[in-house]
C-alpha cells in the first residue's frame, strides 16, 4: 500500500525553482532517506509534504486521499508528524507539557511513556530550554512518536548529535520500523546507509536517482554530485 | 497538593480577602477597590491575549468601551434596563472583537500591534464622530434612578464594591479554569512557538481567534461594568490610554499570571494616587517607578514571586 504519494510536486521561489515536479512514491512500512546536496530542495519538499510550504504545482496524495490543499495542522490529525531540522521544542515549558501538547492529551502514563522511549523519562519535570542539545533531539523525536503518527517525518534528526547519541538514534528508529513509516531527509551517510530501505537523491529540485542503498552506492550518477568518488570505493 | 489545587485555594482565598477588605476598608478605600476591580477584570482579558496568547494588542480600549457604550447608549437613549444593558455591552464587543480578530489576525507580530491601534483609533473618532448621540468628549452621565439590579441601589458603595467583586472573581475563576485546560495549554503553546504548534495538528489561527474574543468580551464586560457602577460614559475610555493601561498593568502586575493584573491594576491605581498627594509632576515618580521596575523585575510582580519563591504559582 502507498502511504504517500506526490505528482509534479513543484515550488517556486521566485525565479527559483526549488523543487522540480517530483514524482514521489513511499509505501507503508518503509524507512526512505532522502539526501542530496544543500539548495538540493529535500527541506522544501517535506515541507510541502506537511503542509508547512504551499506548492506552486502538483498533488500530494497521503493515504489514498489528496491533501494538497489541506492546511498543515489538519495534514497532522490525518496522522503526520513532523520534526523541524533546528530543533523546535518548547523552551520554556517543562518536557512532561512538551510531551503532553504533542500527544493531545495529558495522561500522565502516556506522557511518561512516551518520553520513556527515548530515555527522559526521569527528566519530566526538568525545563526543556535547560537540557543539553542532543536531549533536546530526542525531546523532539519523543514529540514525533508520542503522536503515534503513520507517518513520522524526520528534517535531519542526527544534526549536531555526537557518535555516541547516533547510536542511539539508530537504536531508536530501529524499534519503530515496524510501527511507522519513516521519510528521513539526513546528511549523514552511515546513518542513511544503517536505516534506510530506500534512498532518494535529490539535485536541483530533481530526482536524481531513487532505489536501495546498494544500488544507490553504486549509481555513478550519484558518486558524481554527492557521494564523491572516494565513497565509492569504500 | 496537585497544581490546580493549590490554584484554587490561592483564588479563593484571594476573593475571601477582598470581601472581608469590603466591610473593612473606610469608604475612600472601599471606592478605590472597587474601581480597581473592574480594572482588573478588564486586566485579566488583556492577559488572556497578551500574558497566555502573547499576542501585543494596543487597541483594547475598543473593546472596553464597545462594552461601556454598549451599555451607555441602550440605557441613555433606548430607556433599557441595567442588566439587558449589561448583555448589550457584552455582545457588541464580542462582536466586535470577532471582526477585529478576523482581520488583525491575518498579520503578526509589530503589524497586528498597529493595525489593533488603528482600529481602536477608528472606533475613537466614531464616537466622537456620532457625537449627537454619544455626546463625544463630554460623554454622558447615567442617573441614580436608572442605575439598580433587582432593587439593589448599584450606586450604594457596599454594593458597587461587592458587585465589582463578583464580576472580578467569575473572571479570575473563569480565566483560571481555562488555563488549566487543554485550550489554554494550546494558548501558552502558540505564545511559546506557533511554528510547532501548528506541526503538531493545532489549528494556531482558529485558538488565536477564540482568545481575541474571550479577551475582547472580558474586557468589554469590564467596560459595561465600569459604566454602569460609576454612572459616567465617555470618549476618554476609547482613547490610546486605555489602550496602554492594560498592557502596564498586566506587564508590572506579571504577564501570563493569573492574579498579576489585578496587583498590576492596584498598584498602578495607588501610585498614581500617592504620587499625586506628592506633587503635581506625579508622572515623573510614576515613570521612574516603572523604569525600576522594567530593568529589575522584568516578569512583573508576580512573575518574580512566581521565578524566586513560588514556582506553582499560577
Amino acid at each position: 500500500m502507498t502511504l504517500l504519494e506526490t505528482r509534479g510536486l513543484t515550488r517556486h521561489f521566485g525565479g527559483l525553482t526549488a523543487v522540480d515536479t517530483v514524482d514521489f512514491q513511499l509505501p507503508a512500512g518503509q524507512v526512505h532517506a532522502l539526501i542530496g546536496p544543500n539548495g538540493a530542495g529535500k527541506s522544501t519538499f517535506v515541507g510541502m509534504v506537511a503542509g508547512r510550504i504551499p506548492a506552486s504545482a502538483g498533488e500530494v496524495w497521503f493515504d489514498g486521499a489528496d491533501v494538497t490543499d489541506l492546511p498543515a495542522h489538519a495534514r497532522i490529525r490525518l496522522g503526520m508528524a513532523y520534526t523541524f531540522q533546528i530543533t523546535a521544542v518548547y523552551a520554556r515549558l517543562s518536557l512532561f507539557d512538551n510531551v503532553a501538547l504533542a500527544l493531545r492529551q495529558r495522561s500522565e502514563p502516556d506522557v511518561l511513556a512516551a518520553l520513556d522511549r527515548v530515555g527522559l523519562a526521569d527528566r519530566s519535570a526538568q525545563i526543556a530550554g535547560d537540557l543539553a542539545y542532543g536531549h533536546q533531539r530526542l525531546l523532539e523525536i519523543a514529540m514525533g512518536i508520542a503522536q503515534q503518527p503513520r507517518l513520522l517525518i524526520l528534517d535531519e534528526p542526527t544534526q549536531g548529535l555526537a557518535e555516541s547519541e547516533i547510536e542511539g538514534f539508530n537504536a531508536l528508529i530501529s524499534r519503530l520500523r515496524a510501527e511507522t513509516t519513516i521519510l528521513l531527509i539526513e546528511h549523514n551517510m552511515d546513518v542513511v546507509m544503517a536505516l534506510a530501505d530506500v534512498i532518494t537523491v535529490l539535485d536541483a529540485g530533481r530526482v536524481l536517482a531513487s532505489g536501495t542503498p546498494e544500488a544507490i552506492r553504486a549509481d555513478a550518477a550519484v558518486q558524481e554530485v554527492y557521494l564523491g568518488a572516494g565513497h565509492a570505493q569504500a | 497538593m496537585s497544581g490546580a489545587k493549590k490554584s484554587l485555594l490561592l483564588h479563593l482565598g484571594l476573593i475571601a480577602i477582598l470581601f472581608a477588605l469590603g466591610f473593612l476598608l473606610p469608604v475612600y478605600h472601599q471606592g478605590n477597590l472597587a474601581r480597581i476591580l473592574v480594572l482588573a477584570t478588564y486586566a485579566i482579558g488583556y492577559n488572556v491575549l497578551f500574558g497566555y496568547t502573547g499576542l501585543l494588542s494596543l487597541g483594547h480600549a475598543m473593546f472596553f468601551s464597545a462594552g461601556m457604550y454598549g451599555l451607555g447608549l441602550a440605557m441613555h437613549h433606548g430607556g433599557v434596563p441595567a442588566v439587558p444593558a449589561f448583555v448589550i455591552g457584552v455582545i457588541a464587543s464580542a462582536l466586535l472583537s470577532a471582526a477585529v480578530a478576523v482581520l488583525a489576525l491575518r498579520t503578526l507580530g509589530v503589524a497586528f500591534m498597529i493595525v489593533t491601534l488603528m482600529f481602536a483609533q477608528a472606533g475613537f473618532l466614531t464616537i466622537l464622530y456620532f457625537g449627537a448621540w454619544t455626546r463625544g468628549d463630554e460623554g454622558f452621565v447615567l442617573p441614580q434612578a436608572v442605575r439598580e439590579v433587582a432593587g439593589l441601589d448599584l450606586t450604594d458603595p457596599m454594593t458597587r464594591y461587592m458587585t465589582a467583586l463578583l464580576l472580578f472573581s467569575a473572571a479570575l475563576l473563569v480565566t483560571a479554569r481555562m488555563m488549566q485546560m487543554r485550550f489554554g495549554n494550546v494558548l501558552v503553546a502558540v505564545r511559546e512557538n506557533e511554528e510547532r504548534t501548528t506541526m503538531l495538528g493545532y489549528d494556531v489561527f482558529k485558538h488565536k481567534f477564540v482568545a481575541v474574543v474571550i479577551s475582547g468580551t472580558l474586557s468589554g464586560a469590564a467596560g459595561a461594568a465600569y459604566g454602569l457602577l460609576f454612572g459616567y460614559v465617555g470618549a476618554t475610555f476609547a482613547s490610546v490610554q486605555y489602550s496602554i493601561f492594560p498592557l502596564l498593568w498586566v506587564l508590572l502586575g506579571g504577564a501570563g499570571t493569573t492574579i498579576g493584573p489585578l496587583v498590576g491594576a492596584f498598584f498602578t491605581f495607588y501610585l498614581i494616587d500617592y504620587a499625586s498627594s506628592l506633587t503635581s509632576a506625579y508622572m515623573l515618580i510614576v515613570g521612574l517607578v516603572l523604569v525600576l521596575l522594567i530593568l529589575f523585575a522584568r516578569a512583573g510582580i508576580m512573575g518574580e514571586v512566581r521565578k524566586r519563591w513560588a514556582g506553582w504559582l499560577p
